[in-house]
């Protein structure tokens, strides 16, 4: 046991760490799958109903599209705050919090470990959007570059879960409040970031500083690369918008790294990891 | 004088959820946090509509989405607040087992406890119609509104949303915490057959009798007859119904609908009793 635990060190312990927390989430969806009806069937209602506002407006038809891409990632964001940042607080009152701080390992890979534990619903949720969307809709594709559109939706989701789990270091600070930090920033970002619409429709600087939101132009530039009308109503031309969530990557995981081990040491100096302000 | 069970059990869970929900911080950040997130949904629909029509907000559509979406926040607010009193006392205070060896109705305790959602929507839904009249025309004038209609209306929308709230209660009584959101799930999808922000001729034929047999497409319909009158009249679906028929269409799938709360409820808090899950908790 002693030698287990001494090879499990450094990039090894990460890897173990992040299994080890995705695990139970993993084995609890496939216990109790009545999930799949309320968080993977049921979003489809919202995200048709933003559809039908087009149809009863009257709108062109990529707006349809644009909807469905735009609900199909909402899955991420609410992967990212409820079951990453918001989560904390959750593990706090329930005591988990205090045996992740004593473990000898990452904070980083237990966040980890519980966004990919969900991403199986998250991913299952988003691919339901998209496909039953696109073909309840008729919604069509028709991809300009697939590296780009890979490489975007790649650094879109690496800055995004970078994001979260630097909002998650406050969450170590927070009490009852947290829940309620998390519920606002639920639908205030699907309007911010143009879950539903062109960001390029709010003034350039709204629309530039809700830019810091990963999901902003990672939404802007794959609706840009998959619809044919997307370039006209894109933000930003897409190289920039992959440039930015590039150092969007750099800045919110080196930020998570650094923000994590303060705030844990904060939290830990002000005994805040086991208190449960009922 | 002593109270009865129902009652006591009411008026005891409404005080505790309310200051479950507002004392975790001081009254003027609790109605900021309570307000932003409704706008910020109204909000998006203002500039949805915004960006296709060109900011045409004289059209009759317009308040006829506006209203419909800010009516529709005690949907989701109503029936989350009674379902996710489940979770919250099961798995996050651990209480819900000693709740339910208390000489306490289960049913009125956790319709108690969505009052305080209930009553920080109305917040939120006041903000929100004051903001659309203020700033993006709006046609209410509150000396022509029918108040006569709309309190009625109100009132009985609020008793058949509770009891929606309560089918998924008793359902949430079953499941783990994956669906900690069911209540809102639920109200995402009624969302679309509810004519809350678009008529339900713009739904699929097919689709629509469903929307017809909600409550709360009536419901809705005559919160906006009573507050913007023929504006709200000029829609063909329910234009051949008079107010009258529609309140009486509503108050029958209320009683509908409790008929089916109560015995829904029964039935699953039977079944989560059996099988005991009462006490079970679920950290993934």
């Amino acid at each position: 046991m002693s030698n287990q635990t001494e090879r499990l060190t450094g990039w090894r312990l990460f890897i173990a760490t992040v299994i080890a927390r995705a695990y139970p989430r993993v084995i609890g969806q496939q216990r109790d799958i009545s999930w799949m009806f309320f968080d993977v069937i049921m979003p489809l209602g919202s995200v048709a109903a933003y559809v039908f506002v087009y149809r009863a407006l009257k709108a062109p038809e990529e707006y349809i599209g644009f909807v469905v891409v735009g609900g199909a990632m909402t899955a991420f964001w609410l992967n990212v705050l409820w079951s990453m940042s918001s989560q904390l607080y959750w593990e706090k009152e329930t005591g988990n919090l205090a045996l992740y701080i004593i473990a000898p390992n990452s904070m980083m890979a237990i966040l980890l470990g519980m966004a990919l534990g969900g991403m199986l619903a998250t991913t299952l949720r988003a691919l339901v959007i998209m496909v039953v969307g696109s073909w309840m809709f008729g919604v069509t594709y028709q991809v300009a570059s697939f590296f780009q559109l890979f490489s975007i939706f790649m650094l879109c989701m690496t800055a995004l879960y970078g994001m979260g789990m630097m909002s998650a270091s406050l969450f170590l600070l927070l009490s009852r409040e947290a829940w309620h930090v998390a519920n606002l920033a639920q639908e205030p970002i699907y309007l911010a970031s143009g879950f539903y619409f062109p960001i390029k429709n709010f003034p350039f600087w709204v629309a530039a500083a809700a830019s810091i939101i990963p999901l902003t132009l990672g939404l802007d530039g794959m609706r840009q690369l998959v619809f044919p009308s997307g370039p006209a109503l894109g933000f930003m031309d897409v190289r920039t918008e992959i440039a930015i969530l590039l150092a969007l990557c750099v800045v919110f995981l080196t930020a998570a790294r650094y923000l994590l081990a303060y705030m844990e040491k904060l939290a830990v100096r002000e005994g805040r990891l086991t208190e449960s302000r009922r | 004088m002593q109270k009865s069970t129902f009652a006591r059990s009411f008026l005891t869970a409404t005080w505790l959820g309310w200051q479950i929900e507002s004392n975790w911080t001081d009254p003027f950040l609790f109605a900021v946090y309570s307000i932003v997130k409704p706008i910020a949904s109204a909000a998006i629909l203002v500039v949805m509509y915004g960006i296709i029509t060109k900011g045409a907000f004289g059209d009759p559509l317009f308040p006829y989405m506006y209203l419909g979406n800010v009516f529709y926040m005690y949907v989701g607010a109503v029936m989350t607040g009674v379902s996710w009193s489940v979770l919250d006392d099961r798995e996050h205070y651990k209480t819900l087992k000693y709740i339910y060896v208390a000489p306490v109705n289960i049913p009125m305790y956790l319709l108690g406890r969505g009052v305080s959602r209930f009553i920080t929507g109305s917040i939120a839904v006041f903000i929100t119609i004051t903001a659309g009249v203020l700033f993006l025309n709006v046609p209410l004038d509150v000396t022509k509104a029918n108040w006569l209609l709309f309190f009625p209306t109100l009132l009985v929308g609020v008793i058949m949303l509770a009891m929606m709230g309560l089918v998924i209660a008793g359902i949430t009584l079953t499941t783990v915490r994956h669906e900690g959101f069911a209540g809102e799930a639920v109200a995402g999808l009624l969302y679309i057959f509810s004519g809350a922000i678009f008529p339900l001729d713009v739904l699929p034929a097919f689709l629509r009798p469903i929307g017809l047999a909600m409550p709360t497409t009536y419901w809705l319909e005559l919160l906006r007859r009573s507050l913007v009158g023929g504006v709200a009249q000029a829609f063909p679906t329910l234009a051949g119904f008079s107010n009258l028929e529609l309140f009486g269409i509503l108050l029958a799938l209320t009683i509908l609908f409790s008929f089916i709360g109560i015995n829904t409820f029964r039935y699953f808090d039977h079944k989560a009793r059996e099988r005991g899950m009462i006490d079970r908790t679920s950290n993934y």
